[in-house]
């Protein structure tokens, strides 16, 4: 579920998967009970909603029980005696307002693609100023730059891919340096593109020998495509190949016939479409409905040594996410990150991706609105199912205690630290199964799920 | 009859510059047919896709944004979108620390292993594995060790700067006529007064050529090192519209990096001059 559904609608599973077992997948169930969240008038109202939410997930840890409670009392009886036993509205104050920041003046890199949108945003529409904050959000080239960049300390928090910080806190591919995610930038907002040529090849049985990139080895994409190529039989090390090429090189590459497709972020995706040299196969949505795909993250030692700076950041941030994940906003907010100082894209391209209404390269005209969507929770499900792929593509070797890394990087330090700063016990899990492909994830039970891979690099 | 080669060779120039504009031009009109699409969907897409444009530009959509961008050479948008006068003078700022530091180093360094044909030998293996090494080889190192992506840019100029001075250096000291160290020796010149009043007279237009390579090559690290680091700088200026796949910006940064290299390198040269002298 999202955080800023609404949390006492009986209806409402606050685990995302289906729970009542009607329907085949969570995407299904949502579909069929037609759930939606009210835009919430207030800024105190919404964090009341994320309050409320986060109690009611507390003492309600199964759904059933907590929709029985809801059916039987009413949701309006519920908030009273919720409000009874807690101070909503006391936790809802201190959530809105924390100690002065011990420094005002941040810097937060970006890499220039829709992901970053919250990040972006926060900038010129006010989300920072808003928190106290005056951070200047710095454009870089590319996830090794931005990963250097912030361990040494020029960035004080950056936009990286979601499985950076997890691969930056175990030491692949740099010094192992403890990082933190305090929230997801977005869920889904990804897509393989196949160069124009290849329309009529729309099975990936018949991919093998082409030639794919992605933007960066520990990243969503890599994983997505790998899992999606391995489902249909390819085996992603030997049957392709995939190349990790920087996002702005990709539809370069695809136009000079370098690479036959790729798994980008978007605005890339649409920019090859709109350039037209490739068309949209896949959403990535249509992998795995509610993905992640890159975090706002930090390093340990700046939420140490910063804590109300790196809180009043992550409030801006989730402040903004919540803007983002408002349909109605979309258009403004794609004309705000357009402009060089940000995105540097063309604003029709940019709208495209973010309310959902897009050309597919086909000659045909789209619409998901859930195409992109921004979500901060960060699930801890989503860390142990991202070091899952990292074992099953050889990028770790030997154990790995998947819960303990989880916990340590994301929502570890920022969600809990709030939440207990507010009086309250944070959730007991932040584990939530989902289905990647239609194939469900236990987060309980990482290594029969990669045992349950028949392709996989032999370890 | 030099003036007549002049104004022949001025005008071969202009042609040529003409035929190459001419040749451009024809060569990006936009030839692809034009394929029938819904409005709706030819609304949602760009130019290259719906009416068969190029997707390189043409030299009028170059001179046009050209201009725009010599009518507000020094505006500042905020940290990632900055005028192309700023962004100019980031890197020249940038080269000239960089160019300096490197000069600080290579001279009075060549000029001593130039004074010793022993060391000159044996550091010579050295220089010549360090030389041929590309500025983006450098890079991550440089950031990894110094921590500060400025620094690393400027220590990368630094080093990649640093060896055609050297070798230059390390040469034309080496290369004084002994003629001319002999007669110094006779009047019973002090070795330091021998160094600057013999050495470096008959060295300088040998450094000086050492020099301008240097800056020539300092200037093509620029854009590199700047795209790699990013913030400001004209190779960051490339990197970014590259990003918007702005091909037409990415062509007037390529002439403006042709100009500033030229200028820099008549400069060196109008020095390499005035320490010329006849044999």
């Amino acid at each position: 579920m999202s955080t800023f559904d609404n949390p006492f609608d009986p209806d409402r599973n606050l685990r995302a998967g289906c729970v009542c077992g009607q329907h085949r997948s969570a995407a299904e169930h949502e579909q069929a009970t037609a759930l939606h969240c009210e835009p919430v008038a207030s800024e105190e109202k919404r964090y009341e909603g994320v309050v409320a939410s986060a109690v009611m997930r507390a003492m309600f840890p199964q759904d059933v029980a907590r929709r029985a409670f809801l059916k039987s009392v009413g949701a309006s009886t519920a908030l009273a005696v919720l409000s009874q036993f807690f101070p909503l509205k006391t936790a809802t104050e201190v959530f809105a307002q924390a100690g002065a920041p011990e420094k005002k003046d941040l810097k937060v890199g970006f890499i220039p693609i829709t992901c970053a949108t919250p990040i972006i945003m926060a900038a010129p529409m006010g989300f920072y100023a808003k928190h106290g904050l005056n951070v200047e959000v710095v454009k870089t080239a590319g996830w090794a730059v931005i990963r250097d960049k912030t361990i040494n300390k020029e960035y004080d928090a950056a936009h990286m891919l979601a499985p950076m910080p997890i691969a930056i806190s175990l030491g692949l591919g740099a010094n192992a340096i403890p990082f933190a995610v305090p929230a997801i930038e977005n869920i889904n907002g990804q897509g393989i593109v196949l160069a124009t040529k290849h329309k009529d090849k729309r099975d990936p049985k018949d991919w093998k020998g082409l030639k794919f990139a992605i933007p960066f080895d520990y990243s969503m994409h890599n994983y997505l495509l790998r899992y999606y190529l391995a489902e249909h039989g390819l085996d992603p090390d030997t049957d392709v190949q995939l190349r990790s090429v920087p996002p702005p090189e990709m539809v370069a590459n695809l136009r000079a016939d370098n690479i036959d497709g790729f798994l980008a972020p978007d605005n890339i995706c649409q920019r090859a479409i709109y350039d037209g040299v490739g068309f949209m196969h896949l959403l990535s949505k249509e992998i795995w409905d509610g993905h992640p795909c890159c975090s706002f993250a930090a390093s340990k030692e700046f939420i140490t040594s910063a804590p109300n700076s790196f809180a009043a950041l992550t409030r801006a941030i989730v402040d903004a996410t919540a803007y983002a994940s408002k349909a109605e906003n979309r258009k403004q907010i794609a004309e705000a990150i357009a402009p060089a100082n940000y995105i540097n894209a063309p604003v029709t391209v940019l709208e495209q991706v973010l309310t959902g209404t897009y050309a597919d390269g086909l000659g045909g005209v789209k619409t998901d609105p859930k195409r992109v969507d921004f979500d901060p929770f960060p699930w801890q499900s989503f860390a142990v199912w991202m070091l899952t792929q990292m074992k099953r593509w050889g990028q770790i070797k030997g154990d790995v205690d998947y819960k303990a890394v989880a916990e340590q990087v994301y929502l570890a330090t920022d969600t809990k630290k709030l939440m207990t700063e507010m009086g309250l016990t944070p959730p007991a899990s932040a584990y939530k199964s989902f289905a990647v492909m239609g194939k469900n994830f236990d987060p309980a039970k990482p290594e029969d799920y990669i045992a349950s891979f028949k392709i996989r690099k032999a370890s | 009859m030099t003036s007549s080669l002049r104004l022949r060779a001025g005008l071969v120039s202009i042609v040529l510059l003409a035929a190459f504009l001419g040749i451009w031009h024809l060569a990006t009109r936009s030839t692809a047919p034009v394929t029938t699409m819904s409005p709706e969907y030819a609304k949602l897409m760009g130019l290259t896709a719906t009416q068969g444009k190029s997707a390189m530009p043409g030299p009028l959509d170059v001179g046009a944004k050209l201009w725009e961008h010599l009518k507000r050479p020094f505006y500042d948008n905020g940290p990632n979108d900055k005028g192309l006068g700023i962004q100019l003078a980031y890197s020249i700022a940038r080269v000239g620390t960089g160019y300096l530091l490197a000069v600080l180093v290579a001279i009075p360094l060549g000029f001593l292993i130039g004074m010793s044909p022993l060391l000159s030998k044996a550091l010579d293996p050295f220089i010549q594995v360090l030389k041929p090494i590309s500025p983006l080889a450098w890079m991550p190192l440089a950031l990894y060790t110094i921590k500060d992506s400025s620094v690393s840019a400027i220590f990368v100029i630094f080093i990649c700067s640093i060896w055609p001075m050297l070798l230059n250096t390390v040469f034309g000291v080496a290369t004084v006529r002994k003629e001319w160290i002999n007669v110094a020796r006779t009047l019973e010149v002090g070795t330091v007064r021998r160094a600057f009043t013999v050495i470096l007279p008959a060295a300088a237009p040998t450094i000086l050529t050492g020099m301008r390579i240097s800056i020539g090559i300092a200037w093509l690290v620029i854009v590199a090192a700047e795209m790699l680091v990013g913030g400001t700088g004209i190779g960051y200026f490339v990197w970014n519209e590259w990003n918007n796949l702005s091909i037409t910006n990415v062509i007037i940064a390529i002439l403006l990096i042709g100009i500033v290299g030229m200028l820099l390198d008549q400069i060196l040269a109008r020095f390499t001059r005035m320490v010329t002298f006849p044999e």
